[in-house]
């Protein structure tokens, strides 16, 4: 048991913290800090930033392009870029598609696809979630039929964030029907720019456009861009769910937002003096950093034992769930530090115009913000999903 | 004791429900919400018709004599069907104020008008540091001869632009948490040195910031007596905190109803979501809260009724109530919706952003509780 840094790791904290001064484009940090949404390239200029510097790809293994660091560097690495409130990485390529094909992939699929995604040259969405089967995600009735050296694939995929800037967007899609449901699951790479492929909008409540439908209509697939083996996608899903709950959590977010409300309460007015006199909002915000400490030790565990051996396995469900219920309940605190000021509307496009905000600097994306966050219990496999993994996987009921 | 509403009571309620039934369709209400206006002066117009404007007042003010019960079964009515139409500032604030306060020409003057639907007004009482607290006034007004001089700012007011007329507190002497020295004058929207920032708000209601530099009124617009309205401002606010409570509880049975017909018919892993008992029970949590909450609704619109002495209390219990039975409810609506519970497209989400904006609206749970105690 030891929780403190060694000098290396104080250096390294430096040796980042440095880099981002320098590196961090003023540009989009100005979005950033003053809640106005980002474009592509917005993502892309800034996380070239890192691509460049070898820093993007950090969990990928080192002879892919990954850093190599340990658990304790990378630790340090996310909660700098969560102090400098840098955009959250784009996961779909990086973190998802990437390792599935690090993993899975032949030779060839690997030399093909993954320096693009290091690199971030090619912008990934994910095919999953379809409008009959979400929480049920084995139900999926997407199709691929093989012809020749081709897959035909039809059907409607749904909650496909950012399919709108992408690329390419890698499926879950059904080439047998026969057998069990699981079975006839296989992972599909699509070109988004493929004849048969169609993005709409869907709009959120918070009024922002961040998932999509995409209609796939005899849209044709080398069979050259199947991952593993035909049936073999149900095993490459659950391997990347766990993947993508680990990070799901938001830990170094959640610690500078906790710390931006405290700064906030210091200064906001209410009545003749700030809302930190006010001990009924003030222990709910202590409470909410007990419940912090918490979820990030719980983490720190999971990656101390990921690091000694292995993937992530059911035991990320918790996470999941302890992240992304701090996640809301913190989102919750902000709208409650606002009072009335919380209600005024303001769309994407006053926030990127220079209109004067209504209420305090902050209050304009703080509702926006809770409302799109009630999202977060539900995506990458529900909450009532988890609760299920963790009593089927961990406890064994 | 008896908890059944009256004939005539029913006979409003079911007038209601047929109108939102035939005229007020969720899509419909999203039309008026995107509309310039964002909502319908017509549709006003109509609830004038009605008699549902002039519903809460005396006889003697031109009103039918109803009281707070009648204001519960108009605004939980309206809850189920998501009015936007600004009832609540018009009717609840601007009209009692004036009712409880103004004077025979004031009330000759003004009343007629806002229980036919002509007039648009509202109550300019909140700035941006006083939160929940009505006597925290900044806002100041000099009586400089026969005028009174209004300087200051008040914050996401209302129904700020339909408005004609607001009427602003005002602090006339003492210091700003004072409760002696406040003051309600009467203020034409188009006053010079009257500025407004327009609005809409998260859901779909519109407010304003409202800047007053240098505004001269007449002396004959102060309503009540100089420095003495934070009594019947207290009041007034009590039974919006209510008319707002009831609107929640409409809200909510509304949320219960969609949630449990959407899990009847969305089908995972082979059945419908209504036959897993992890979610029968949540849905039974949040069956058994809005009935808990109508509970608490009956006894403060009851008590207020009667003029009990502990009605004031009452109405913080009710509504720190609502602000926990709205959060279980709201989000527990959405969440049993899953991904389509976010979405702009499903009235859920809307009746959420509603109900979300009500836990704050008059104060929120934190406020009620501490204000329960205290009293």
């Amino acid at each position: 048991m030891n929780l403190s840094f060694s000098p290396e790791d104080l250096k390294f904290q430096e040796e980042v913290r440095t880099f981002l001064e320098k590196n961090y484009p003023a540009d989009v940090k100005r979005k950033m800090d003053n809640g106005i949404p980002l474009e592509r390239e917005d993502h892309l200029k800034w996380q070239k930033v890192l691509s460049k510097k070898g820093w993007f790809a950090i969990n990928w293994p080192e002879e892919h392009g990954g850093t190599g660091w340990s658990i304790t560097q990378k630790h340090i690495f996310q909660n700098e870029l969560a102090a400098f409130n840098t955009p959250n990485i784009v996961p779909f390529g990086v973190s998802m598609c990437g390792p599935v094909i690090y993993t899975f992939g032949t030779e060839e699929q690997k030399e093909r696809f993954l320096p693009a995604i290091r690199d971030n040259d090619v912008w990934w969405c994910q095919g999953y979630s379809e409008p009959g089967s979400g929480s049920d995600l084995a139900s999926l009735k997407t199709k691929a039929e093989k012809k020749g050296d081709k897959y035909i694939v039809n059907g409607t995929k749904t909650w496909t964030t950012m399919a709108q800037h992408a690329d390419w967007i890698f499926c879950l899609v059904r080439t047998d029907s026969s057998g069990i449901k699981q079975e006839g699951i296989s992972f599909l790479l699509i070109d988004m720019k493929s004849p048969g492929v169609e993005v709409k909008p869907i709009i959120t409540i918070d009024g922002s456009h961040e998932v999509n439908m995409v209609y796939l209509d005899n849209v044709e697939v080398p069979a050259e861009n199947l991952i593993g083996e035909e049936g073999a996608g149900w095993s490459i899903a659950k391997f990347l769910l766990a993947h993508e709950r680990t990070g799901i959590g938001g830990i170094p977010h959640l610690k500078r937002e906790i710390k931006r409300l405290r700064e906030i309460a210091d200064e906001l007015p209410l009545n003749d003096g700030f809302l930190k006199d006010d001990d009924l909002f003030m222990d709910k915000l202590n409470k909410l950093e007990i419940d912090l400490l918490s979820a990030e030790f719980t983490e720190l565990r999971t990656l101390a034992a990921m690091s000694a051996g292995g993937h992530p396995g059911p035991e990320s469900s918790i996470l999941k769930i302890g992240g992304t219920d701090l996640q809301q309940a913190l989102s919750e605190l902000f709208v409650e530090a606002l009072g009335y000021y919380a209600h005024p509307f303001m769309s994407e496009s006053d926030l990127a115009s220079n209109e004067k905000r209504i209420g305090p600097d902050f209050a304009a994306t703080v509702m926006p913000h809770y409302l799109n966050f009630r999202k977060v219990s539900i995506y990458g496999g529900s909450n009532e999903v988890q609760r299920n993994v963790i009593a089927k996987a961990v406890l064994g009921l | 004791m008896d908890f059944a509403l009256s004939e005539e009571q029913k006979q409003v309620q079911e007038l209601i429900t047929q109108f939102i039934a035939k005229d007020y369709p969720f899509d419909v209400r999203e039309k008026l919400v995107k509309s310039e206006d964002g909502f319908s002066k017509e549709y006003w117009k109509t609830f004038g018709e009605f008699g549902l404007l002039a519903m809460p007042f005396p006889e003697g003010d031109g009103g039918f004599n109803g009281g707070p019960v009648d204001l519960m079964v108009i605004l939980e009515a309206f809850g189920t069907g998501l009015i936007v139409e600004p009832y609540i500032p018009n009717i609840v604030l601007a009209g009692n104020l004036l009712s409880k306060l103004g004077s025979d020409d004031q009330k000759k003057e003004i009343l007629p008008k806002l229980f036919s639907g002509e007039l648009q007004m509202s109550f300019a009482f909140t700035e941006p540091q006083s939160r929940f607290d009505v006597n925290d006034v900044t806002t100041s007004a000099k009586l400089e001869g026969d005028n009174y001089i209004i300087d200051g700012y008040k914050a996401v007011v209302m129904n700020g632009p339909a408005s004609d007329k607001f009427i602003v507190s005002c602090r006339t002497s003492g210091s700003q948490l004072d409760e002696d020295g406040i003051s309600l004058l009467i203020v034409d929207k188009d006053s010079k040195g009257l500025s407004s920032r327009d609005y809409s708000n998260v859901d779909g209601s519109k407010a304003s910031e409202v800047t007053l530099e240098n505004v001269s009124v007449p002396k004959s617009n102060l309503i009540g007596d100089e420095g003495k309205a934070f009594k019947t401002i207290s009041q007034v606010i009590d039974l919006a905190t209510l008319a707002i409570s009831a609107e929640a509880v409409g809200i909510m049975q509304k949320m219960n109803e969609l949630t449990l017909e959407y899990t009847k018919t969305r089908e995972q892993f082979g059945q419908t979501l209504s036959k897993f008992q992890a979610l029968q029970h949540r849905m039974v949590d949040t069956f058994m809260v809005h009935e808990q909450t109508k509970s608490l609704l009956l006894m403060a619109a009851a008590k207020m009724n009667d003029n009990a002495p502990d009605s004031s209390k009452a109405v913080s219990a009710l509504k720190f109530q609502i602000g926990s039975a709205a959060k279980l409810i709201g989000e527990e609506s959405i969440q049993l919706h899953g991904g389509m519970g976010v979405t702009e497209e499903m009235s859920i989400g809307h009746y959420f952003k509603r109900l979300t904006t009500i836990r704050t609206i008059f104060g929120n749970s934190d406020y009620h509780l501490k204000r329960y105690s205290s009293l």
